[in-house]
């Protein structure tokens, strides 16, 4: 067949600076700031419960697809490997490994796989397999172990509460916010990411910077971080101004949880989230209502996660709705 | 009270009260249908496969009941013997038809017919049907990406992994012309099975003035003329280039093939000849899997 | 760029890699070949009807073949010479079509009343609208830009429709082609006598030549010749693919859009290539009928590129031949640019009316990456001009649920190829929307017809 010329529909270029590869690359390329400083600020426990679930991520998706679909697994586009790391990013660092080998089974096996693989999944699979997690092992998923303390513990980390569990724990029991405020970090120690919590629930600098990445090489657009961001500040701004004794101020509902991760990498995922950039607009608006309202009144402190999978299960209506308008059709504006 | 008990209690009055809004409403609102249509699905081969015409065997059932004669109504799939029966519900005439079996009417594996260039877009034949030529100087032959075997509902085609054709599988194939449809180059037909499934047809369908068709492929048909002279009974006619059997004239001589140069008269289900024809090995015992 | 304001399309486009590697080459003449193929159809619509036989001898310029009926146009003999034979030659598709065979002399004899000098014509005044759009259909001339749509249908506006502008379509927005380029270097008068014949014949009185601002020289040159006449204007365009589609086109210029299921006319504009311009000139001016093109030949490992002015009927062959033979390693060689092109199946084909490029790919550069899953990233719903959701049309045409296609407006397709280029999984979207938006098309053709 070597010297035969070849025939197919045009266009007969493609552009190659693009591929599902180089994009998943990206997106990995854009959170290791981010993970690489969880490893200092956790140290051992972080390299061991990154490792694990990004080894066996991969590893559960090569034997799903080839053991239990019959098909050429398809590793080396990344996704898997992704999807563990995002899952890594997503729980405390002294989570034993055979919690985070169920939880990547989850995350691809039912997240991703029983849907028929990439592309096909309704919900985010690392976010599937972190709320499996969090349901599932309530007490080892919210034991977040104190940044910088106990970098050479794994398992026996000295654990603490993050600055959000501070609060909810003492807004119920009726403190005030401003005599909890002084038992946690400061808004810039958050900023920086000394804190309390996940492994990529961190910095919000690396993350915003891993974000700025991502839209230089057009991998996202600002739509959905920018709407989730920015609905969480509002909306927290707005309960603050009611009560800021009850409720917490803007800048520290951003800062902390997992907002910045999920508003930049989870959310952001292709295949749960809307097409058009008004679809992203209006899916990234109701994930930042839910998160606030997940966050001060419903059980757990902290609904990045929820609030993402809640509206993943939307996505398709959001797509059905928000079509870009067909060229020459509708009424145009008068005419020059 | 137990709280067990009135629970039980308050759920089994809901339940009554459920139940009895329910049976009102199918019998307020119930259709009225004619009940010929269930008999008539019943006796139907309920493969919805589309062969009569009906998307389905329900909607070919609401058509039968509402006919008054039964010409131009046939289920392929149930033949003579499930018509017969629907004919009976129906209190009408059965019009007997004959059997009939999907054909290939292409020899052209790659041996014959040699590849001049390497298509490069989705692997179906209607694309690349549409798109150009096709892939072998052969503008008129199979495209081999299986289109006939992706529309047949029964597993009656498959493509032959060493000859890239479409091969009938006849103890599955119902006639129901699926794939007829589905061909974009027309080279499947159905024609009738034929005294012991005995068939001659011609396995080409290019339309080609001779020396390009002999130049396209070594077992097209280059429309010669020595078959249409063979045959005694007028069954074969030459037309653009290209020698057609019509089976309901054809007696099942023989007389044809041996006459053909490039071997493109195929002979199904007969026994061996006593003398092979001079000419080359041929490609011409389709496999009958 | 500062001086000029850049108009474009609002929605989607590209941006593949330019590659003009032929843009600084003037036009060369195309040797005379050896035999010449006319095809009776290098338009859209009828085939035209045959007026010669075998062995006849025919001099340039000659007619060989009537139009029939009103969407076809005439063919005309590209040299002098005796009619070989009259036989069926493959078109691009691989198809064998009739066409007219001819042994050219190696002199040319021109029919008398061509004027075949170099020099200037431009006084329009004596010819009425009837007559431009008569000798333009006489000439048999179509769309040069690809679509060969006949021209005089084009300029034959409908009752009650009203044409307000001509906008000149110079875009070349397509990578590699550089023939629309040169014409506008070379024969910037003649163009600009061309526009004011459409204009006169379309009875308007604003023209705007549309050129991408990659070609600053062009852009300068027909500017400053522009100047001399009232009513033409050149408008920069962004450099953006497919700037040079007519909708989009029109939309730059204008802000109007062209109705799904319409045409320009529809919102008073008509569009015309410049290749198209400059034949329209030679048709009316010099009575030269459209007998040859100007054809970029070009590809990354050929030596010999350029743009040459080549008789229609040339076999692809014997100019691939005569730049050098096919390089090794060619893996596909497209008629016309590699976004909208179509690859040819062999190199038996000749040059037609609509034939702007000869483009030799590396198979590397073109052979198809693996498809894999569709991770909806949108990126082809951002890059569609068109605002529809390639992704969507090609699930459906894969299973073949049309009406729902319909819906989805695969009909409006414009078959640029923007999706298939940016797609990371690298999925045939545009193969599956061209087969949707043309089965969509002869379903909504069948039921109006019922």
């Amino acid at each position: 067949m070597e010297n035969k010329l070849l025939v197919s529909y045009s266009p007969h270029i493609h552009d190659d600076s693009a591929s599902v590869q180089r994009i998943m690359l990206d997106v990995i390329l854009a959170l290791l700031p981010a993970v690489l400083f969880s490893f200092y600020l956790f140290g051992i426990g972080a390299i061991i419960v990154t490792v694990v679930a990004v080894a066996s991520a991969v590893l559960w998706e090569w034997l799903i697809a080839k053991y239990l679909l019959k098909r050429q697994p398809q590793i080396w586009d990344l996704s898997a490997a992704l999807t563990g790391l995002l899952l890594a990013m997503n729980v405390p660092s002294n989570l034993p490994v055979w919690m985070i080998l169920v939880g990547t089974l989850i995350a691809i096996g039912v997240g991703k796989m029983s849907f028929g693989g990439l592309g096909q999944n309704i919900f985010n699979p690392a976010l599937v397999g972190r709320v499996f997690m969090l349901i599932s092992f309530p007490v080892a998923m919210t034991s977040w172990p104190i940044p910088l303390k106990s970098r050479m513990h794994y398992l026996d980390a000295v654990t603490g509460a993050t600055p959000l569990g501070v609060i909810k724990e003492g807004v119920r029991n009726g403190e005030k916010i401003s005599d909890l405020m002084h038992q946690i970090p400061s808004h810039m120690q958050m900023f920086y990411g000394i804190m309390g919590g996940s492994l990529g629930e961190m910095a919000a600098l690396l993350l915003i910077l891993g974000g700025i990445y991502l839209l230089i090489r057009k991998v996202i657009t600002w739509h959905i971080p920018v709407s989730i961001i920015g609905t969480v500040f509002l909306f927290g701004g707005l309960l603050w101004l009611m009560n800021p004794e009850k409720y917490p101020d803007p800048l520290f509902q951003i800062l902390t949880g997992g907002v910045m991760l999920g508003a930049i990498f989870m959310a952001t995922d292709y295949v749960s989230s809307p097409m058009t950039p008004i679809g992203k607009l209006i899916f990234g608006f109701f994930i930042g209502i839910l998160v606030v309202i997940i966050r001060e009144w419903g059980a757990y402190p902290e609904g990045v996660s929820f609030a993402i999978l809640i509206m993943n299960a939307f996505v398709p209506l959001i797509d059905k709705y928000t079509k870009p308008r067909v060229f020459g059709t509708k009424k145009m504006k008068k005419q020059n | 009270m137990n709280p067990i008990i009135i629970a039980v209690v308050v759920l089994a009055i809901v339940g009554i009260v459920a139940g009895l809004i329910l049976y009102y409403v199918a019998e307020k609102f119930k259709v009225e249908e004619d009940p010929r249509i269930d008999q008539v699905e019943e006796v139907l081969p309920g493969a919805n496969c589309g062969g009569c015409g009906y998307p389905g065997c329900r909607q070919f059932a609401e058509a039968l009941t509402r006919t008054d004669t039964l010409e131009g109504y046939f289920c392929p799939v149930g033949g003579n013997d499930v018509m017969a029966r629907v004919a009976e519900i129906l209190g009408l005439e059965a019009v007997e038809k004959e059997k009939q079996l999907a054909v290939v009417r292409c020899a052209g594996s790659y041996e014959f017919r040699p590849v001049t260039n390497e298509y490069d877009g989705p692997a179906n034949c209607a694309m690349e049907h549409a798109l150009y030529s096709g892939h072998t100087e052969c503008q008129y032959g199979c495209l081999g990406h299986g289109d006939c075997v992706a529309a047949c509902e029964f597993d009656a085609i498959y493509m032959d992994p060493v000859t890239n054709l479409p091969v009938v599988v006849e103890e599955k194939c119902t006639a129901c012309g699926a794939c007829v449809e589905a061909c974009p180059r027309d080279i499947i037909e159905l024609r009738p099975v034929g005294k012991k499934s005995r068939r001659v047809y011609v396995a080409c369908v290019n339309e080609d003035k001779g020396g390009l068709t002999a130049k396209a492929c070594k077992v097209g048909c280059i429309g010669c003329g020595n078959c249409e002279k063979a045959c005694e009974f007028d069954a074969i006619t030459i037309e653009n280039n290209l020698s057609y059997i019509d089976p309901a004239k054809c007696r099942l001589c023989r007389a044809c093939a041996p006459v053909c140069p490039t071997e493109s008269i195929w002979e199904l289900n007969f026994p061996v000849r006593r003398a092979i024809p001079s000419n080359k090995v041929k490609p011409k015992k389709k496999p009958t899997a | 760029m500062s001086e000029y304001k850049l108009l474009t399309f609002p929605k989607g486009g590209v941006h593949p890699p330019e590659n003009k590697l032929t843009a600084d080459l003037a036009i060369e003449r195309f040797p005379l070949p050896s035999k010449v193929y006319i095809h009776l159809q290098q338009h859209i619509g009828v085939p035209a009807q045959i007026l010669v036989k075998p062995k006849d001898r025919v001099r340039t310029g000659q007619l060989l073949a009537q139009a029939q009926g009103f969407v076809s146009a005439n063919i005309h003999s590209s040299v002098t010479g005796t009619v070989f034979k009259i036989d069926e030659i493959y078109d691009a598709s691989g198809y064998r079509k009739t066409a007219i065979v001819i042994t050219p002399e190696p002199e040319d004899e021109w029919v008398e009343g061509i004027d075949t000098s170099d020099d200037l014509k431009a006084d329009i005044g004596q010819f009425s609208s009837q007559e431009i759009i008569q000798k333009v259909k006489d000439a048999g001339i179509v769309g040069m830009g690809g679509a060969t749509f006949p021209t005089h249908v084009k300029l034959s506006i409908p009752d009650g429709k009203k044409c307000d502008i001509l906008i000149i379509n110079g875009v070349e927005c397509e990578p590699y082609l550089t023939s629309d380029h040169r014409l506008m270097l070379e024969k910037t008068e003649e163009i600009l006598v061309g526009t004011r014949l459409l204009m006169k014949a379309l009875n308007v009185d604003r023209a705007v030549i549309g050129i991408e601002a990659n070609k600053p020289d062009a852009i300068g040159k027909m500017t400053e010749a522009a100047k001399k006449y009232e009513g033409i204007t050149v408008q920069a365009l962004k450099v953006k693919y497919p700037q040079g589609g007519e909708k989009q086109l029109i939309k730059a210029i204008t802000g109007r859009e062209v109705p799904s299921g319409g045409l320009p006319i529809d919102i008073g504009a008509v569009v015309q290539n410049v290749g198209t311009t400059f034949a329209v000139y030679e048709a009316v001016m010099k009575n030269k009928p459209l007998i040859e093109r100007i054809v970029t030949i070009t590809g990354k490992d050929l030596d010999h590129r350029g743009n040459f002015r080549v008789r229609i009927g040339t076999m692809v062959k014997d100019i691939i031949d005569y730049v050098g033979g096919l390089p090794e390693g060619t893996g596909k060689v497209v008629l016309g640019g590699p976004m909208m092109g179509k690859a040819t199946k062999t190199l038996e084909v000749p040059v037609g009316k609509g034939t702007s490029g000869i483009l030799l790919m590396r198979r590397e550069e073109t052979k198809r990456k693996k498809v894999l899953p569709c991770i909806h990233c949108a990126r082809c719903v951002t890059a569609c001009p068109q605002g529809l959701e390639p992704y969507l049309i090609m699930s459906l045409a894969e299973r073949g649920i049309w009406d729902k296609a319909e819906e989805a407006h695969a009909q409006d397709c414009i078959m640029c190829g923007s999706c298939s280029y940016v797609c990371p999984s690298n999925r045939p979207l545009q193969d599956y929307t061209q087969f949707a938006r043309n089965t969509v098309m002869s379903i909504m053709r069948a039921r109006k017809k019922k």
